[in-house]
């Protein structure tokens, strides 16, 4: 859990609302609060970050680390599928930079900002972005799920 | 007598140097556009992806007892890590119970794997160190002449010497015979003297310590803002281990010390490294002395992996692999199998301050750095 004097401070600073492994905060209040964390509350370490793909809306998190305490803070954002934006935390981490590549390469979410922002797993002219949920699997190029049948008897001799 | 050759001071201009993705000292498939003046990079630029077989979607279509065995495949130099890591997460959130025995064997291939991989990172750095080391390849057959003795023990224990599918939810796979247990005592004990002898001809020689020595320094504003992690962070000066800070299995009943450097350079990583084989030796004897007699999984064989769900909600966890953190972030949607995993890769982690680091420095020592880093691409791509 993270601790419980941050997650104060940065509800009465951006309204943010605790979750399981952080807090929720609004999309427009992403980089104060990785600011604030970063600059006020001492966690200067970044751990990586993550999307979710929730069918109505995207989640991305940020996770970032207080090496002195030891603890770890999650900040969630959610975004709406039609418009996925958000500002890039790539000026705030270093380490940001390519995890939010990777994110806009699999999940499609559009960073501001970014300072490289190309695809980063995939080719360049790859169409789609996989990891969403609605990504067709089942295409004559992409994966399909295996199938076991039941086994084909031999021919009689 | 003067000479008649005449100095011209010429500039070639820019040139891009397209090193890899089919290149020895790239550790794999890692493709490298270096920007050069003369031999000083001016910026680097890599490509990654080359190995990106989709692992976190694969992992969305299977059950959560289907997924430790993928999951060795993504760090191929220390698997047991891997999926020490995605069992660790689901253990946590499930509340799956793990007996005493079966954490301390985790442990124990675990270490043994560590002390593998750090070999083949020296003798492929010997490698990747080239001419300088008297070809390097002397170290880089010493280095594999001792992993072979780890794998040799692996195969003995698991049956198989690279991906061992040890790690269970719930527990380890196999038990450890009063032999096996043996050899895997003898061969701790003999590690003192291999480093001994690795050292003589890495650390000992001038050449060496010139190639690698204020070489690919990372600060330690650098490696925190950049999430190193590993031997890459404690290089750099922060003492962070995630086997001290977050003890998981059966760390927090062993005694071991964490290796820190503080230059940030390339010969600070090969201290940490070196120093930590030493601490995994001191591992693996503690855990063959002590081990808990007793159950090594709490759970009964499976027939159908798909009975296994998990509850809906989100977890973190990590362990210390040999390339530092690797973290697990599950969200779970009360089926059997995952909605999304990450992973938290820390080859990906470290590779990113390439292009961060590479300004500046001479060609060769970019590869002096990448060998110092030690990625693996599986890993980074996932």
């Amino acid at each position: 859990m993270p601790a419980a004097e941050v997650v104060a401070a940065l509800a009465a600073r951006v309204g943010a609302v605790p979750f399981t492994l952080g807090v929720d905060v609004s999309a427009p209040d992403l980089l104060v609060t990785l600011r604030a964390l970063r600059d006020v509350h001492g966690y200067r370490y970044y751990v990586c970050a993550s999307a979710t793909d929730r069918s109505a809306e995207f989640e991305l998190l940020h996770g970032v680390r207080n090496l002195d305490t030891n603890d770890d803070i999650w900040v969630r954002v959610h975004l709406p599928r039609d418009a996925p934006e958000v500002d890039s935390a790539a000026h705030t981490y270093a380490g940001a930079e390519w995890q939010e590549r990777e994110i806009f390469d699999l999940f499609g979410l559009i960073f501001r900002a970014h300072p490289d922002p190309r695809r980063l797993m995939l080719p360049d002219q790859y169409v789609g972005h996989p990891l969403r949920k609605d990504f067709p699997i089942d295409t004559p190029w992409g994966y399909r799920p295996a199938t076991v049948g039941a086994p084909v008897a031999e021919p009689e001799a | 007598m003067t000479s008649d050759v005449e100095i011209v001071e010429r500039d070639f201009g820019e040139l891009a140097l397209n090193m890899g993705p089919q290149h020895p000292s790239t550790h794999g498939v890692l493709r490298l556009v270096l920007y050069l003046r003369g031999e000083t990079v001016l910026r680097a630029v890599p490509g990654i992806g080359y190995l990106h077989r989709g692992v976190e979607k694969l992992c969305e279509t299977l059950a959560y007892d289907q997924l430790a065995p993928v999951f060795e495949r993504n760090d191929y130099l220390g698997p047991t890590s891997n999926s020490l890591a995605f069992v660790l997460t689901v253990e946590r959130h499930g509340s799956f119970h793990v007996p005493r025995r079966g954490a301390w064997l985790r442990g124990l291939v675990a270490e043994l794997q560590r002390v593998a991989s750090h070999l083949v990172w020296l003798g492929t750095l010997g490698l990747d160190l080239g001419g300088a080391l008297g070809g390097g390849t002397t170290l880089y057959m010493y280095c594999f002449r001792e992993r072979e003795k780890i794998l040799d023990l692996l195969e003995e224990l698991t049956g198989t010497r690279f991906h061992t599918n040890f790690n269970l939810i719930g527990g380890a796979r196999y038990d450890l015979t009063s032999a096996i247990g043996a050899h895997a005592r003898g061969l701790a004990d003999g590690f003192d003297a291999m480093l001994d002898e690795l050292l003589s001809m890495s650390a000992k020689s001038g050449v060496f310590r010139g190639r690698t020595e204020g070489v690919g320094v990372i600060s330690r504003d650098l490696a925190l803002g950049a999430g190193v992690t590993g031997p890459v962070l404690r290089g750099s000066g922060v003492a962070f281990d995630i086997r001290r800070a977050r003890p998981y299995d059966a760390y927090a009943e062993l005694e071991f010390d964490i290796p820190v450097r503080t230059a940030g350079d390339a010969l600070a990583r090969f201290e940490v490294r070196m120093a930590e084989i030493g601490q995994s030796a001191r591992l693996i004897r503690q855990i063959v002395d002590g081990l808990p007699p007793g159950p090594i999984c709490s759970r009964k064989p499976l027939k159908n992996p798909k009975a296994t769900k998990l509850a809906a909600g989100e977890a973190y966890a990590a362990v210390e692999s040999p390339r530092g953190e690797l973290g697990v972030l599950l969200v779970a949607d009360g089926t059997s199998q995952p909605w999304r995993l990450k992973i938290n890769a820390p080859s990906f982690a470290n590779l990113q301050v390439v292009p961060l680091i590479a300004p500046g420095m001479l060609l060769a020592d970019v590869i002096a750095t990448l060998g110092s880093l030690d990625p693996v691409m599986g890993d980074v791509d996932r």
